[in-house]
């Protein structure tokens, strides 16, 4: 049961207006860059041009003879500050090859925006201009850029480690052994597939900004960072540096999107910190945008061959998955990791027998590295197997909605235990489907596209679909344990009730355009019955949320909000005891509805919140042995994922003559269990589909064959605008999480791990019948039309 | 996204501009808009030591009707070109091409002459015009002179203005009732065309010219000859790239345009003949 059910005037479950958007519409809200630090100096760094090369020789003085410049240092020069490389906390394997990487390269680049020198001046202009006075020499050494080439060896990127390869990670599930090699000889139907997840820059409107300020009075330094992980930050970054952990305050102000790529402990962080420490003065750097395409990590990045085998009816009987994942010139913070989550859905929302057999290879190039990005894993493998369900279809010629609708998990199936050991929670796909296609008026298309689909036609029709699972809400932390993860999953929270009754929620969590302020405060609302506006949300400061796992893995809600709910629990189980003496009942007798504790079976013998959180700061009548004050704070630590699952639809026409796609209709039906505020949600859904689909059809990170990055600005690095995007039908079913008491599911990647799939299917869809059964992303018109023309002359 | 260091002079009428400009040669640049100069000098591609505004020369914003042309004032926005009445009225394919310009912020600042001045041959207003058959005046240190826009551009971002030149007006000769074509393909809204076409047609006569397919705009002469030689429309289209020599890049390869100008020159023209 669920504490909405049966609940008359509920918070939750209203669509409201976030409390965080007057300041951020108006501008008032205060972003790091936005910090007034006099006397703070300014950090730029000339970058690397060159993808793969040795430094030779480096030559500073005319930078340190630059009028504003106060200092010049070169990676050799700041080596005695660091205790330690930047850190990786996911070694997947035991014997997972990690190069040592610092915030500056000392003798060696190895990626086009690799750090070789910092420059400090009293202005950014001043420090700008003097990095276009320093002399590097380099002897270039030959780009590593393509993955599956660099498996080969034939260039060694990190000589010390022997080899490219960072790691293999495998996965073979069989209920007995050899089975998934049984199933591919005797299976009726086979596909083989080769996808290639393209590079992605992040592209967060606000880029990254860091200012780092030693504190005259107690602790050590402050950090201010446009981050969406302040607690894991300030381990790492104490750790780095070699300061003890509880000198250091790490602040996110308001941080303009992130998208995964504030989810890691960057060079220019530790930079700031330890120049502070040496100058005793502020320090702040503010990333360029086209630094940023360099700098900060990209998403994505991976080969996936992908192979399914059926049975004649085309019931699924075995999966196999190779991929060689794209970890870029060193390991960030979970760089490793992030293939090794998709590894868990390549089941799909299938009902799948115990054969499965994974296997992925962490490779290294001399390309930015790669690092979590908006579904981090889970797009790329949904994407593989959705892609191949609808080859499988069209091989078994069969209608890829009824192929999938053989082979969903029934509603009557879960809790269901996949293939890859995990369990997912609830779900009914045939519902989400189903509605769906009502939606796009699935049956109507089809037989649209039996008139229209002609030979010579200039517009092509095409639906294409996607069913998921969203594995989210990281995470369990045995679950993390198993994966060799370096930390728990756990979110901590304390809730205040302040002597006037107002509250303080505190949360370990870090929003970044989540809208946690407005959410975090409608469960306290709804559990305490205390109204929203006299409820305050306090976060993403470590001096005044010391424990925290932030916000990233759509874990915020089924995590954190969950453990709002928690706390909110703990406070009211005390307010109780204090109600019971000042009724002099006993605490069974009462009920809680409304904000008012009252006697069951004679309201009027009733006592408010407001008076229970006075007494509990006066302390003049308590009962014995209770601690004054009205404060718990609780950590949860989830017992499962959260299993947000839905169908997507799009609706396509292409045109034949220019390769030019238009989007007709899209729809999404999404399941995250119980919404807290359905607004919030919407846009969720909106913004994950956009960046999905942009994925296919718009962005792409080009490198030339030297590791020159090619799209550095925003006119090369195709982000859609709203002009350029469908609008977006949405629906929801509601099958509520039976894991946590708010039977609440993330909903922040959903629509990422929804829409690429869902429109190259759409895609590929329209034009299968001239012949084009694979689209590489983004399906640009150049690409479309090309796909077209080599379908034509191989006929 | 930080420029090099520059001065910066406001010019408050064309004369004192062009004696700015005079006294400070090759070292300076005109600030209009601002929309292409700008960003090339925050990636520092452009680093001109001195930037003279003429944005707020207020008697350069203007659009008059003058007998057989329109006369639009150098400094006159987008927005401005793609609302006006009389623009609209006599020559519609130029207000339609002016509201793909951008987005509607570039054309709330951007200027019809700093777009002209830039010669971007991915811009939509130069081959446009070009089309059309416009003059532009150009006024320096002695005086004004007309330049026709086929023989305005002279290469990448190269015209035949003089350093001490500025453009001050653009004379567009009336449709009178011609029929047109304008097709913009691109990959977002806001972005240069991939190929763009402008193209009007009369009973006797026409005008095509492409965007991006080389560098310059390019008057399609071929697919002109061809219509007054009696064409179809479809057999003049498949001389769209004559004259052009477009160039590689991320979203298209020349093959690609060419195979994209062609289309796109048949559905401008099909437009035009409707």
């Amino acid at each position: 049961m669920t504490m909405t059910e049966n609940r008359q005037n509920s918070v939750i479950g209203t669509r409201q207006l976030r409390r965080e958007d007057p300041a951020l519409l108006t501008g008032e809200a205060k972003f790091t860059n936005d910090l007034n630090l006099p006397g703070a100096l300014h950090l730029s760094i000339l970058r690397s041009p060159h993808a793969h090369a040795k430094i030779v020789s480096i030559d500073t003085a005319a930078a340190k003879a630059s009028p504003g410049v106060v200092a010049v240092y070169t990676g050799a020069e700041l080596q005695s500050q660091w205790a330690g490389p930047m850190p990786c906390a996911w070694p997947v394997t035991p014997d997972m090859k990690n190069p040592p990487h610092f915030p500056l390269a000392a003798s060696k680049v190895c990626y086009v925006g690799d750090g070789v020198v910092a420059v400090l001046a009293t202005s950014e202009s001043a420090s700008r201009d003097a990095l276009d006075l320093i002399d590097v020499e380099y002897k270039v050494l030959k780009a590593v850029v393509d993955v599956e080439e660099a498996l080969s060896d034939a260039n060694i990127i990190h000589e010390d480690l022997g080899t490219n390869k960072s790691y293999t990670w495998n996965l073979k599930i069989e209920a007995t052994e050899g089975c998934v090699e049984d199933a591919f000889q005797k299976a009726a139907f086979k596909v083989s597939e080769r996808y290639v997840q393209q590079r992605l820059l992040p592209m967060a409107m606000e880029p990254r900004a860091v200012a780092a300020v030693p504190q005259p009075f107690g602790g050590d330094i402050t950090l201010y960072s446009s981050t969406q992980i302040p607690h894991i930050l300030k381990v790492m970054a104490a750790l780095t540096l070699g300061i003890p952990e509880h000198q250091v305050r790490v602040v996110a102000p308001s941080v303009g999107g992130g998208f995964g790529s504030k989810l890691d402990v960057y060079a220019e962080e530790l930079l700031c910190m330890a120049l502070a420490r040496k100058h005793s003065l502020p320090v702040r750097w503010v990333e360029e945008r086209s630094e940023n395409s360099m700098a900060t990590i990209h998403g994505r990045g991976q080969v996936q061959y992908v192979e399914l085998a059926a049975d004649k009816s085309g019931k699924l009987t075995a999966v196999r998955v190779r991929i060689k994942a794209d970890m870029g010139a060193y390991l960030q913070l979970v760089t490793p990791g992030v293939p090794i989550l998709g590894a868990f859905l390549y089941a799909g929302v299938y009902d799948i027998p115990l054969a499965y057999d994974f296997s992925c290879d962490g490779i290294f190039t001399t390309l930015t590295p790669t690092d979590a990005y908006r579904g981090a894993g889970r797009p790329e493998a949904t994407y593989a197997i959705e892609s191949a369900m609808d080859a499988l279809a069209r091989a078994m010629k069969i209608d890829p909605l009824e192929l999938r609708k053989r082979n969903f998990i029934q509603k009557e199936q879960f809790p269901y235990t996949a293939f890859s050991g995990l369990t997912y929670d609830s779900g009914d796909h045939l519902q989400a489907a189903e509605k769906a296609a009502g939606l796009a008026d699935y049956a109507g298309i089809r037989a649209q596209q039996a008139k229209q689909n002609v030979p010579g036609a200039k517009k092509r029709l095409g639906i294409g679909m996607s069913s998921y699972f969203e594995m989210c809400g990281l995470a369990p932390s045995r679950v993390l344990a198993s994966l060799n993860y370096g930390a728990g999953g756990w979110e901590a929270a304390t809730v205040r009730v302040l002597p006037t009754c107002k509250v303080q929620v505190v949360t370990g969590t870090s929003p970044h355009g989540q809208g946690h302020e407005t959410s975090w405060a409608m469960i306290a609302s709804e559990k305490l019955g205390i109204p929203q506006e006299d409820i305050d949300v306090l976060h993403s400061d470590t001096a005044i949320s010391p424990l925290g796992l932030d916000t990233y893995g759509s874990r915020s809600l089924p995590v954190g909000g969950v453990a709002i709910a928690g706390a909110c629990d703990k406070v009211i189980d005390k307010a109780r005891l204090i109600a019971a003496h000042q009724l002099e009942c006993s605490a069974d007798d009462l009920e809680f509805a409304g904000g008012v504790f009252s006697v069951k079976g004679s309201p009027d013998r009733a006592v408010p919140m407001a008076a229970i959180a006075f007494a509990a700061f006066t302390a003049h009548n308590l009962p014995d042995g209770l601690e004054p004050n009205l404060e718990a704070q609780y950590t949860y630590d989830p017992p499962n994922f959260s299993w947000p699952f839905g169908t997507h639809m799009c609706v396509l026409e292409v045109d034949t003559e220019t390769g030019q796609i238009e989007i007709l209709k899209y729809v999404a039906v999404d399941d995250c269990g119980v919404q807290i505020n359905p607004l919030i949600v919407e846009g969720q859904v909106h913004g994950g589909v956009i960046q999905g689909l942009a994925q296919a059809l718009f962005e792409e990170a080009v490198y030339d064959t030297d590791g020159n990055l090619k799209t550095t600005t925003l006119a090369e690095y195709l982000v859609p605008a709203a002009s350029d995007v469908p609008s977006i039908t949405t629906a929801h079913t509601v099958t509520p999480s039976p894991t946590n008491q708010l039977g609440v599911k993330g909903i922040g990647e959903a629509g990422t791990i929804g829409a690429a799939s869902t429109v190259i299917n759409a895609v590929v869809d329209a034009l299968s019948g001239i012949g084009v059964t694979s689209m590489p992303m983004p399906a640009s018109p150049q690409t479309v039309w090309r796909a077209i023309q080599s379908a034509a002359q191989a006929k | 996204m930080i420029p090099a260091a520059f001065d910066y002079k406001r010019a408050s009428s064309a004369a004192e501009a062009i004696s700015l400009v005079g006294q400070y040669g090759d070292e300076a640049k005109f600030l209009a808009g601002g929309h292409s100069l700008i960003p090339l000098m925050k990636l520092r591609l452009a680093q001109p030591a001195m930037l003279i505004d003429i944005g707020r020369i207020k008697d350069l914003s203007y659009i008059k009707d003058g007998g057989d042309f329109i006369a639009i004032g150098a400094l006159t926005r987008h927005m401005d070109v793609e609302k006006s009445a009389l623009v609209l009225k006599e020559v519609p394919l130029l207000a339609h091409a002016a509201g793909y310009v951008g987005d509607a912020q570039v054309r709330h600042r951007g200027t019809i002459g700093g777009s002209l001045a830039h010669a971007d041959s991915a811009s939509d207003l130069p081959a446009t015009t070009l089309a059309l058959g416009a003059t532009y005046v150009a006024q320096g240190p002695k005086g004004e002179r007309l330049i026709a826009a086929a023989d305005f551009y002279k290469g990448f971002l190269e015209s035949a203005l003089q350093p001490d030149e500025m453009l001050t007006e653009i004379r567009v000769p009336k449709m009178n009732g011609a029929k047109w074509g304008f097709e913009k393909f691109n990959r977002r809204a806001q972005d240069w065309a991939i190929v763009g076409v402008a193209a009007w047609r009369s009973k006797d006569a026409s005008g095509v010219a492409l965007v991006n397919m080389g560098s310059t705009p390019i008057l399609a002469t071929s697919v002109s000859a061809a219509l007054k030689s009696g064409a179809s429309v479809a057999d003049a289209a498949q001389l769209a790239a004559a004259e052009a020599e477009p160039q590689d890049d991320l979203n298209a390869s020349s093959e690609y345009r060419v195979h994209l100008a062609k289309v796109l020159v048949r559905r401008a023209l099909e437009k035009a003949s409707a």
